[in-house]
C-alpha cells in the first residue's frame, strides 16, 4: 500500500501532506504532554519493533506469504497518539532508507497508514472493547479493528490515486477494496494472535500500555481524518469528477460556484449504469463482509480464549 | 549488525559522499519534484534527469549491480499500483509515464540513502526544527532496527532448531509468538536504555 513517487499529482500530494503534518503534529503534542518520560525510549524501540515485525513472513496458500502492518497492534499496545508517531517513524525510515514509498507521497502514505489506519482502527477497537469485556473482548476488538483499518487505509489510498488521475476510481476501488478485504483477514488473525500472546505472558503491557485517551483529543484526530476522507475520497465515490479541482474552481470563480453544484448534485451517481455498479457491488460486499468479519472475530476470540487456560495451544518455540 | 546490508554503501568515500547531507537531501527532493511535475509532452526532460542521476551514480562509486538489484527489489510495488492503470482507457500510456517517473524517483532515493548516512539526514531534520521527540524516535529506531532484526533471526533459528517441521496451522501461531516475544523484549530493552540514558545525564 506504499505509494511510490510519480503516482500522485501535486495537489493531492500537497493536500495529503498538509493533513499528515497536521495529524503528526497533533500526535507529537499529545505524546509530549501525556507520555511519562521513562517511556520515551520505548517510542523508538516500538518503531524498530514494528519494522522488524513487518519482516516476518506468514505463509499463505500457494507459496505466497503475507506480513503484519501493525497499525492497530501499535495502537492497542501504546495508545493512539503514540501509535501515530511510531507508524509515521516507520514510514519515514522506509522512505529515506529503503526508498519504499515516495518522498512526495510520504504525506499520503502517513495519512493512509499512520493516521487513517491507526485512528479509525483505534476508535473501532475502543467501541468493541466497551461492548465485550475481558480477554475475549480484547482479542475480538483487536481482530475486527485490524481488518477495518486495513480496508479503510486501502480505500483512502485508492481515493488519492484516483483524484490524481493515475487510475480510474471505478476500476481501482473494486480491485483495491476486494484485495484488502482478504489481506485484512490475515492482518486481523496476526494481530489477534500477537495480542493474545502478549496478554498471556505480560498482561500489564496490554493494560498499562494504552493510557485512557481524552475524548477531546481523540475528537480532534477524528475531525482531521474526516476532513481528509471528505477531500480525497468522497469526491471520487460521488458523481463529481474531481473534488479538489471543484474546490479550486469554487474558490477561484465564485460566479461558477452557484451553478455547478445545483446541476450536479441531485443526479448523484445512482442513475449511472454499468461502470458505477461495480463500485456499488463492492460497497455492498464490504458491508456484508464487515458483518461476517465481526462474527469471525467473535469466533476467533472464543477459540483463542478457552475457559480453562491451561488447555490452550501454547505457542511452540 | 549482520543486517546492515540495506544502506551499507552510505559510508564509502567519493566526491558525492563528501557533500554535506543537507545539500544532498535538497537536491534529491528537487530532483523528485522535477520528475513528478515535468509535463509528459517533454520527454527530453526525463532523459536529462536520467542522465544526471547516472552521472551521480558513476561518481558515487556504488557498485552498479547493487543499484540495479535495489531497483528491481522495489519494482513489484510500483508494478502492482501501475498495473491498475492498465484497465482504463488510454491505460498503457499512463502506465508507461508512471513507470518512467517512478523509476527515476526510486533511483534518486536509492542514491540518496546510499551516499548519506542516516545520522546526517537526522541532523538536517533537527536543523529544520522538526520536533525533538520525532528526531529522538527516528534516531533510536535506526539504532535498534538492526539489533531487533538480528533478534528476530535468533528467535527464528532457535525455533527451527527445536521443531522438526512447521505445519501451516502452527506456523502462524509460532510466528505470532515471535512477534509478541519481540515486543516484550523491546519494552524491556527500552527500560534498560532509559536507565542508561539517565545514567549518562539525558534530559
Amino acid at each position: 500500500m506504499h505509494i511510490p513517487d510519480g503516482f500522485l499529482d501535486a495537489k493531492t500530494a500537497a493536500t495529503a501532506g498538509a493533513l499528515a503534518v497536521g495529524g503528526l503534529a497533533l500526535a507529537l503534542r499529545q505524546v509530549r504532554i501525556r507520555l511519562p518520560r521513562r517511556r520515551v525510549p520505548l517510542m523508538g524501540l516500538a518503531a524498530a519493533f514494528v519494522f522488524a515485525a513487518q519482516m516476518l513472513n506468514f505463509p499463505v496458500a500457494g507459496g505466497t506469504s503475507g506480513h503484519l502492518v501493525g497499525g492497530v497492534l501499535a495502537a492497542v499496545l501504546l495508545g493512539p497518539s503514540a501509535a501515530v508517531v511510531v507508524m509515521s517513524a516507520v514510514l519515514i525510515v522506509q522512505c529515506f532508507l529503503f526508498a519504499d514509498g515516495g518522498v512526495l507521497a510520504l504525506g499520503a502514505n502517513i495519512f493512509n497508514m499512520a493516521i487513517v489506519g491507526v485512528i479509525i482502527g483505534y476508535g473501532i477497537y475502543r467501541t468493541v472493547r466497551r461492548l465485550f469485556a475481558g480477554l475475549r473482548g480484547l482479542v475480538m476488538a483487536s481482530a475486527f479493528a485490524a481488518w477495518c483499518s486495513t480496508v479503510l487505509a486501502a480505500i483512502s489510498c485508492t481515493g488519492q490515486l484516483a483524484s490524481s488521475g493515475t487510475v480510474a476510481w471505478s476500476v481501482a476501488f473494486p480491485a483495491m477494496a476486494n484485495i484488502h478485504m482478504l489481506i485484512g483477514l490475515g492482518e486481523a488473525l496476526i494481530t489477534a494472535l500477537v495480542v493474545v500472546g502478549i496478554a498471556r505472558a505480560r498482561p500489564e503491557l496490554v493494560e498499562e500500555g494504552a493510557p485512557p485517551q481524552r475524548y477531546g483529543e481523540f475528537a480532534a484526530f477524528g475531525l482531521l481524518v474526516a476532513l481528509g476522507l471528505a477531500l480525497l475520497v468522497a469526491p471520487q465515490a460521488s458523481s463529481f469528477p474531481d473534488g479538489l479541482e471543484k474546490v479550486a474552481a469554487t474558490l477561484g470563480f465564485e460566479h461558477k460556484a452557484a451553478a455547478a453544484p445545483l446541476v450536479a448534485a441531485p443526479l448523484g451517481d445512482y442513475q449511472m449504469p454499468g461502470v458505477k455498479s461495480a463500485t456499488w457491488a463492492t460497497a455492498w460486499a464490504g458491508a456484508i463482509g464487515t458483518v461476517v468479519v465481526f462474527a469471525l472475530a467473535w469466533l476467533l476470540a472464543r477459540s483463542l480464549t478457552p475457559k480453562s487456560k491451561d488447555d490452550a495451544p501454547a505457542p511452540r518455540g | 549488525m549482520r543486517l546492515d546490508l540495506l544502506d551499507r554503501h552510505s559510508r564509502l568515500d567519493s566526491p558525492v559522499h563528501r557533500q554535506p547531507a543537507a545539500a544532498k537531501l535538497f537536491v534529491a527532493v528537487a530532483s523528485v519534484l522535477t520528475t513528478v511535475l515535468l509535463p509528459v509532452s517533454k520527454p527530453a526532460g526525463f532523459a536529462i534527469v536520467a542522465a544526471v542521476l547516472l552521472i551521480v551514480a558513476a561518481l558515487s562509486r556504488i557498485p552498479p549491480v547493487f543499484l540495479a538489484k535495489r531497483l528491481l527489489l522495489l519494482e513489484p510495488i510500483a508494478l502492482g499500483v501501475a498495473g491498475l492503470a492498465v484497465f482504463q482507457p488510454d491505460g498503457w500510456r499512463v502506465f508507461a509515464v508512471v513507470m518512467v517517473r517512478t523509476n527515476l524517483c526510486l533511483l534518486t532515493m536509492i542514491l540518496l540513502s546510499n551516499t548519506t548516512p542516516f545520522a546526517g539526514l537526522l541532523s538536517v531534520l533537527q536543523r529544520l526544527r522538526v520536533p525533538s521527540l520525532l528526531v529522538t524516535t527516528l534516531a533510536l529506531m535506526y539504532r535498534y532496527l538492526f539489533v531487533l532484526m538480528d533478534e528476530v533471526g535468533r528467535m527464528s533459528r532457535a525455533r527451527a532448531s527445536r521443531a522438526f517441521s512447521v505445519r501451516r496451522g502452527t506456523a502462524w501461531w509460532s510466528q505470532a509468538g515471535i512477534v509478541g516475544q519481540l515486543f516484550i523484549r523491546s519494552t524491556e530493552r527500552a527500560e534498560r536504555i532509559y536507565a542508561a540514558m539517565c545514567a549518562r545525564g539525558w534530559q
